[in-house]
C-alpha cells in the first residue's frame, strides 16, 4: 500500500461522523473547500505502522443522487478520486435507515467497510445486532464501534486499512428493482458496455440506474459524451416510466427506492436486528421533545434558550475584548511616541492598527458564537428550534432554521452581521441560505444601536426607549419582507423540501466543541481578515487623500500662531502668579480656540479628500433625501463599520473625533442645526438600518455564497433599497410638516 | 382498516404507509427518509402552529410540513 493512501468517511447527517473523524485525526487536520461550492472538504491523517492514510470527510449524505451539492460532491469525489476504500458510518440504533445510503455504495461496488457506531445507544435501547451476521450478509466487514470514547476505532482502522491494501477492482452488487426495470436495466448495460459509455468513472449497471432516476448530472455528462445513445437510454426511460405509471401508477425512482428498502429489510429480517422492546416506546430524548416542543412551553423555552445563546456570546467576548482594545491602544500609543507626525503615522495609526483591530475585533464574536452554535447543533436543539419556527419563516420563503442567524445579527437589538451570516452554514437548502444570508444584515447590530440612539436621542428625545424598540421591530418586518420579495424575484423557486431528522438529544463532546470553533475561527481570519485590512487601508486612503495644499495648511498655522501670540502675555503673566499655568483662565481659552482651529482644518482636510468630494458629488442625488456632503461622507465611512458614522459626522462638523459613547456635544450640534428636521433624521435614521452593510459583512457574504456577485449584490440593492425608502420618508415627512 | 392522509392524523396514531404519491425531489427526500410503503409510522406530536409535523418512523423521529405529508397515503388499522 502507498503510505499516501486514501480512505473516505461517508455516512448519514447524525450518525456520528465527525465524531468519528475528530477521534481518529485529532488535531492532524485540514479544512478546505470543493473546488466551485462553498461545500467544506475536510481531510486528516491517521498514523497507522509508519504509513500515513489520508482521511477525507466526506458530506453528510443520506443518498447520492444529483439533488443537493453535498450529494454530488460526495459521489464526484468516490467516482473520480476513487479512495483505496470506504468507511461508511452508521447509527446502530436507526440502523433500517441508515443502510439506505450503504445500499447505493454497494451498488456502486466501492471497497467498503461498515462502521456500525453507537452500539452503547442502541444497547441500552433493546437493539442488539449480529454483526458477523449483517457483515456475512452484506458481504463487507461490519466494525461495532462507539466513537465518541474511541472504543473499537482502532479495530475498525486495522481492517480499513486491510481492505484498501487488497486494491480489488469495484464490484457492484445487484439489486432488483422489480421485472419491468430489471429487463430495462440488463438492456441499457448491454448498450452501455458495448459502446464504453462512462465506464471509465462508473459501473455500466450504475449509469444505467441513473439514466432510469432521470439524475440531471449523469444525463449532462452523457449528452456531452455521446448524444446518440444517451438519447436512446432517455427513450428506453421513457417507455418504461410510462409503462409502471400506467399499470402502478408509481416512477422508476420510487420503485428503486422502494426495493432499496426491500433489500434491507430483507436482511434485516434474519435476524440480524433483535428489539427486546417496542420500538415506538419513549425514551429520554422523547420525553425531554414533550416538554421542549409542547405548544406554549416550547417557544417560552426557545426563546429563552436562543436568549441565552446571544448574552452568552455578547457578554462573554466581551472580555478578551476589552484585552484586544487595550492592547490596541498600547501599540497605538507606542506608534505614536515613535514614529514623527505625518502621512506615515496616519497610515499606522488610522489605517493598518484600526484595520487589524477592526478584523480582530470580530474574533471573540464569532468563537463565542460558534461554540454556543456548536452545543445548540451537536446537542440536537437546533432542529427543535427549526422545527418549531418553520410555519412562520416559511410565509417568507425562508426556513425554520433561518432563526438563528436573524437572532445572532440583531434580532435582538446589539447583535452583530458577520457571525450571523457565518451562522447560516446551519441552513442545507441553498435559496433560503442565500434569501437569509442577504438579508440578515438589516437587524439592528451592536454598531448602528449607538449611530440610532443618537439620533433618536437628537430627534425623539422624549421617548427614545420607545422608539429604539419600535426599530427592531421595524428591522424585522423589513428583513423578513426583502427575503420574500428575493424568493420571489432572484431567488425564486419552490420550497426546499422540509423533510429532517430531530436526533436524539446528545451531550455535545468537548474536543468537537473546540475543534469545531477553532476551524471557524481560523477560516475567518485566514480569509476575510486580509481582505477586510485591505479594504480597510483603502478607505482610510480615501479620507486621507489629497491632503489639504500647502497654502491652507499654512494658513491653518498661521492661525494657531496668531493664536498663541495674542496670549503670550497673558500666559507670562499666569505663569509668574502660580505653577499650575495650564489651568489659568488665559491657558484654558487658548486650549479651547486651539481645539476648535484643529477641528476646522480635519473638517477642511475631509471635505479636500476623495471621500469628501465623493460626499459633496453626492449633494446632487441625496438632496432628495436632506442629507448634506457631511451626512454623505460619515455614510461612506460607515461602510468600514457603522460606528464610525459618529466619530465621521464629528469630523466632518468641526467636533474632531467623536467616541460613539460620549456624544453629549454632537447631539447638542446637530439639534441646534437647521438642517437636522425631524423629516431629515428620519430618512437618516432608515438610510442607516438598510444600507450597504458594512465590509466585514460583505466579504463574509462573499465567501459564504460562493462568489462575488452576492456581496456586490448586498451592497447596491440594499443601498438602492434604503435610499429608495429614505426618499420616501424624507418627502412624505415634509409633506406632513416635520421639515420644521 | 382505513386509508388516509397523513396529514388527517391525529397525535399518537398510528399506521402503515400504503402510497407516497410524488416523484421529484421531494418524492426522492420523503423516500430516502424511510417514508416508503410498508413503512410503520407514528405521529409523534405537531409544532405549536400546528405545522410542521413530527413523526416515529424505524426507530427514529423524522418531520414534515403538511403540505408535504399530503402525498402519502396510510392505512390505519
Amino acid at each position: 500500500m502507498p503510505t499516501q493512501a486514501k480512505i473516505a468517511l461517508a455516512g448519514n447527517p447524525n450518525s456520528g461522523k465527525t465524531t468519528l473523524f475528530n477521534e481518529l485525526t485529532g488535531s492532524r487536520q485540514h479544512v478546505g473547500n470543493y473546488p466551485g461550492v462553498t461545500v467544506e472538504k475536510k481531510e486528516g491523517y491517521y498514523l497507522v505502522d509508519e504509513s500515513r492514510i489520508t482521511i477525507v470527510d466526506l458530506p453528510g449524505t443520506y443518498s447520492l443522487t444529483a439533488y443537493s451539492v453535498e450529494e454530488v460532491v460526495a459521489r464526484d469525489f468516490l467516482a473520480n478520486e476513487k479512495p483505496a476504500a470506504v468507511i461508511n458510518i452508521t447509527d446502530a440504533s436507526n440502523l433500517e435507515r441508515n443502510l439506505y445510503l450503504t445500499c447505493q455504495f454497494l451498488e456502486l461496488g466501492i471497497p467498503l467497510v461498515i462502521a456500525l457506531n453507537m452500539i452503547d445507544v442502541a444497547k441500552t435501547r433493546g437493539i442488539a445486532i449480529d454483526h458477523d451476521k449483517l457483515s456475512a450478509l452484506l458481504g463487507v466487514p461490519v466494525i461495532p464501534i462507539i466513537a465518541r470514547s474511541g472504543k473499537g476505532t482502532a479495530d475498525l482502522m486495522r481492517k480499513a486499512v486491510a481492505v484498501a491494501k487488497e486494491e480489488r477492482n469495484w464490484q457492484p452488487i445487484h439489486i432488483s428493482y422489480g421485472e419491468d426495470l430489471d429487463a430495462t436495466l440488463l438492456e441499457m448495460q448491454d448498450k452501455i458496455e458495448k459502446e464504453n459509455f462512462l465506464t471509465e468513472v462508473y459501473p455500466a449497471r450504475w449509469v444505467a440506474m441513473k439514466y432510469l432516476e432521470q439524475d440531471s448530472q449523469i444525463l449532462e455528462i452523457g449528452r456531452r459524451q455521446n448524444v446518440s445513445l444517451s438519447q436512446e437510454l432517455e427513450a428506453m426511460e421513457k417507455t418504461v416510466s410510462d409503462h409502471l405509471l400506467k399499470t402502478m401508477e408509481t416512477y422508476p425512482e420510487a420503485m428503486i427506492a422502494d426495493h432499496r428498502y426491500g433489500f434491507i429489510k430483507s436482511i434485516l429480517i434474519q435476524d440480524v436486528i433483535n428489539q427486546r422492546f417496542d420500538e415506538d416506546r419513549l425514551y429520554i430524548s422523547d420525553r425531554i421533545d414533550k416538554l421542549v416542543t409542547n405548544r406554549f412551553l416550547g417557544p417560552l423555552i426557545m426563546f429563552g434558550v436562543l436568549f441565552g445563546l446571544y448574552k452568552f456570546t455578547f457578554t462573554f467576548s466581551e472580555i478578551p475584548l476589552g484585552f484586544m482594545e487595550t492592547f490596541f491602544t498600547w501599540l497605538g500609543g507606542i506608534v505614536d511616541r515613535i514614529l514623527p507626525d505625518g502621512q506615515l503615522k496616519s497610515l499606522f495609526l488610522s489605517g493598518i492598527i484600526d484595520g487589524v483591530g477592526g478584523v480582530l475585533g470580530f474574533v471573540p464574536l464569532i468563537m463565542f458564537m460558534f461554540f454556543g452554535i456548536a452545543i445548540l447543533e451537536d446537542s440536537g436543539y437546533l432542529a427543535r428550534a427549526a422545527f418549531m419556527m418553520d410555519r412562520i419563516f416559511r410565509i417568507f420563503g425562508l426556513h425554520g432554521s433561518s432563526v438563528m442567524p436573524f437572532i445572532v445579527s440583531g434580532g435582538i437589538a446589539g447583535g452583530c452581521a458577520v457571525p450571523g451570516v457565518l451562522a447560516t452554514r446551519t441552513l442545507r437548502s441553498r435559496k433560503e441560505r442565500l434569501a437569509t444570508l442577504l438579508t440578515v444584515s438589516f437587524m439592528n447590530c451592536g454598531a448602528k444601536v449607538p449611530v440610532l440612539a443618537l439620533l433618536t436621542a437628537v430627534f425623539f428625545s422624549e421617548n427614545q426607549a420607545r422608539v429604539l424598540f419600535l426599530l427592531t421591530l421595524l428591522a424585522w418586518a423589513v428583513a423578513l419582507l426583502v427575503a420574500k420579495f428575493l424568493r420571489l424575484t432572484v431567488l425564486s423557486g419552490k420550497s426546499t423540501p422540509f423533510v429532517m431528522e430531530l436526533p436524539p438529544y446528545r451531550f455535545p463532546t468537548f474536543k468537537g466543541l473546540l475543534i469545531h470553533t477553532w476551524e471557524r475561527t481560523w477560516q475567518y481570519i485566514k480569509k476575510a481578515g486580509t481582505v477586510i485590512l485591505g479594504i480597510s487601508i483603502l478607505l482610510w486612503a480615501m479620507m486621507t487623500y489629497p491632503g489639504l495644499p500647502a497654502t491652507e495648511r499654512d494658513a491653518f498655522e498661521q492661525q494657531r500662531q496668531n493664536i498663541v501670540s495674542s496670549y503670550a502675555i497673558e500666559i507670562a503673566q499666569a505663569h509668574q502668579q502660580t505653577d499650575n499655568v495650564d489651568s489659568s483662565p488665559a491657558a484654558l481659552e487658548e486650549q479651547s480656540k486651539l481645539i476648535a482651529i484643529d477641528g476646522a482644518q480635519a473638517e477642511a482636510a475631509l471635505r479636500f479628500s476623495l471621500a469628501g468630494r465623493i460626499g459633496t458629488w453626492l449633494e446632487n442625488i441625496t438632496w432628495l433625501t436632506g442629507f448634506d456632503w457631511r451626512t454623505n461622507i460619515a455614510l461612506l465611512g460607515g461602510f468600514a463599520a457603522k460606528e464610525i458614522i459618529i466619530s465621521t459626522l464629528g469630523t466632518a462638523y468641526s467636533l474632531g473625533e467623536v467616541d460613539p459613547e460620549e456624544t453629549g456635544f454632537l447631539r447638542e450640534t446637530l439639534a441646534n442645526n437647521p438642517l437636522w428636521n425631524p423629516a431629515m433624521g428620519m430618512a437618516l435614521i432608515a438610510f442607516i438600518m438598510f444600507y450597504t452593510p458594512c465590509f466585514a459583512t460583505v466579504i463574509c457574504i462573499v465567501r459564504e455564497a460562493g462568489s462575488w456577485k452576492w456581496g456586490l449584490f448586498s451592497m447596491v440593492f440594499n443601498t438602492f433599497f434604503a435610499f429608495t425608502l429614505a426618499a420616501l420618508i424624507y418627502r412624505l415627512a415634509l409633506f406632513m410638516g416635520f421639515g420644521g | 382498516m382505513a386509508q388516509l392522509m397523513l396529514r388527517q392524523m391525529q397525535r399518537k396514531q398510528s399506521g402503515t404507509i400504503t402510497a407516497v404519491k410524488i416523484g421529484g425531489e421531494l418524492g426522492r427526500r420523503i423516500r430516502e427518509m424511510g417514508l416508503v410503503p410498508g413503512t410503520k409510522i407514528t405521529i409523534q406530536g405537531r409544532a405549536p402552529l400546528y405545522d410542521p409535523v413530527a413523526l416515529r418512523v424505524m426507530g427514529g423521529t423524522l418531520t414534515l410540513r403538511n403540505n408535504e405529508a399530503d402525498f402519502i397515503e396510510v392505512e390505519i388499522p
